[in-house]
């Protein structure tokens, strides 16, 4: 009797979940991507710059980074909405994503900056090597190379905060098979799924970013 | 800022509860966070033992933990264990989702923290006729404690950060709380605002407070 009252999985809805996985698989790309140009240059002016310059872009920075992504999301969509502008939950959802990637880039590659000894850039302007062209050919390759591990540890990182952008209604995966357990009431199947999809795509990459850092290590 | 007006003294008549939905927060994560370091300290040992058995139990949970999104194990800790028969409430699902992603990271930073204490000292004090518990207790534990420590801080912020998940299964806490009651007059943005405000302030209180132990405990050296 109870069956008759939800419907259980049937093969249309392998279409419904793929589009949730498109969709997660869409605005982690393009968080990632914007939210690391956006964290090369601003830890680029912050490995630069002066004191005061910093303190402005660490408390922007720091506020991204110690209020929840949930209360970020419903904040800036709430907000554009009161503005009069609402957004499509996609596109709000990825600049909020974008920024707070860009949070976490932005200290990533800082480190690296700083971790190119002064004496090169000095011994590359001795040599008559110009000032952008230090940093293009010298600090650039060295400092990004040395980071690429914990630059893989944010993007997996928001790979899976990107899971939190249902809550402003986009299409991810959690939320789709959310509705889909509303719908047949098979939580632990739909689950299980949803889990070794993002298991597939996290865990090949945690394990060569291990992997690169042990090479590089050495 | 639009034609908007901001209604603070609806937020106001309602800052006691956002209050007391804060102490849940800070709560949740305190009570998570300690169980998840007892946790992780046999999750750490587990992975470093030779028995097979262990080894994959641990190494299981590590992965598992570290490899999904926050968001997914609360709703399996929610939806999905009533499969099973078990059917948690709002706070222990949060809370038993916290505890299996607080042990499954800080495994891994207990494992380097061990390894990084030499190993001589084990086969030492074993020699020096300490049983292993003993051995663990008083030498490698300590140490082990003070080299984690501020990965161990930036996890705690962590948990109370994702505690803010609780909104998505109705929980009490700061944001399922601020939830409930800005729903009750649409004040959206002023509540949200000042919860914002408030995850800031208890974030910098939790490093302060840590920072203090820290120069308590440790007495400076790290």
């Amino acid at each position: 009797m109870g069956s008759s009252l939800f419907t259980p999985l049937s093969l249309n809805d392998a279409g419904f979940i793929l589009t949730g996985v498109l969709n997660t698989v869409y605005i982690s790309v393009v968080a990632i991507s914007v939210g690391s140009v956006l964290g090369l240059i601003v830890g680029f002016i912050r490995s630069i710059s002066k004191n005061y310059i910093n303190f402005i872009f660490g408390a922007f920075l720091d506020i991204l980074r110690t209020v929840p992504l949930i209360i970020q999301l419903i904040l800036f969509s709430t907000y554009v909405g009161v503005l009069g502008y609402p957004l499509d939950p996609f596109v709000s959802g990825s600049i909020i994503l974008s920024l707070y990637t860009m949070a976490f880039m932005s200290e990533v590659f800082r480190g690296g900056f700083d971790s190119v000894p002064n004496s090169m850039r000095i011994a590359s302007r001795s040599l008559g090597i110009g000032y952008w062209q230090t940093i293009r050919y010298i600090v650039f390759p060295i400092g990004i190379r040395t980071v690429f591990p914990s630059w893989l540890g944010v993007a997996l990182s928001v790979i899976k905060d990107s899971a939190l952008v249902s809550v402003i209604g986009y299409m991810e995966l959690l939320r789709t098979s959310e509705l889909l357990i509303t719908r047949s009431q098979q939580p632990l199947e739909i689950l299980i799924g949803v889990g070794i999809f993002y298991f597939i795509i996290s865990y090949p990459l945690s394990l060569s970013g291990r992997h690169i850092e042990r090479k590089m290590a050495i | 800022m639009g034609d908007y007006e901001f209604h603070w003294i609806i937020v106001y008549r309602a800052l006691p509860q956002m209050l007391k939905g804060a102490f849940v927060t800070l709560h949740v994560s305190v009570f998570a966070m300690f169980l998840g370091i007892i946790i992780a300290v046999f999750l750490a040992l587990g992975k470093m033992s030779g028995t097979k058995i262990l080894n994959i139990i641990s190494n299981s949970w590590i992965e598992i933990a570290r490899n999904t999104p926050a968001l997914f194990q609360m709703y399996m800790a929610y939806f999905g264990l009533g499969a099973f028969g078990i059917h948690l409430g709002p706070y222990k699902a949060v809370l038993s989702a916290l505890v299996f992603i607080n042990a499954g990271y800080l495994a891994e930073t207990f494992r380097g923290g061990f390894q990084s204490i030499p190993a001589t000292q084990l086969i030492a004090s074993r020699s020096l006729g300490m049983t292993s518990i003993k051995a663990y207790r008083y030498i490698l534990l300590p140490q082990m404690f003070r080299r984690v420590y501020y990965p161990m801080t930036n996890q705690f912020v962590w948990s109370i950060l994702m505690s803010s998940l609780g909104i998505l299964v109705g929980m009490n806490e700061l944001s399922g709380e601020t939830q409930r009651l800005q729903s009750l007059s649409f004040r959206t943005l002023e509540f949200f605002i000042v919860a914002a405000f408030l995850y800031y302030v208890i974030t910098k209180f939790v490093l302060y407070i840590a920072d203090l132990i820290s120069q308590r405990v440790f007495k400076g050296d790290i």
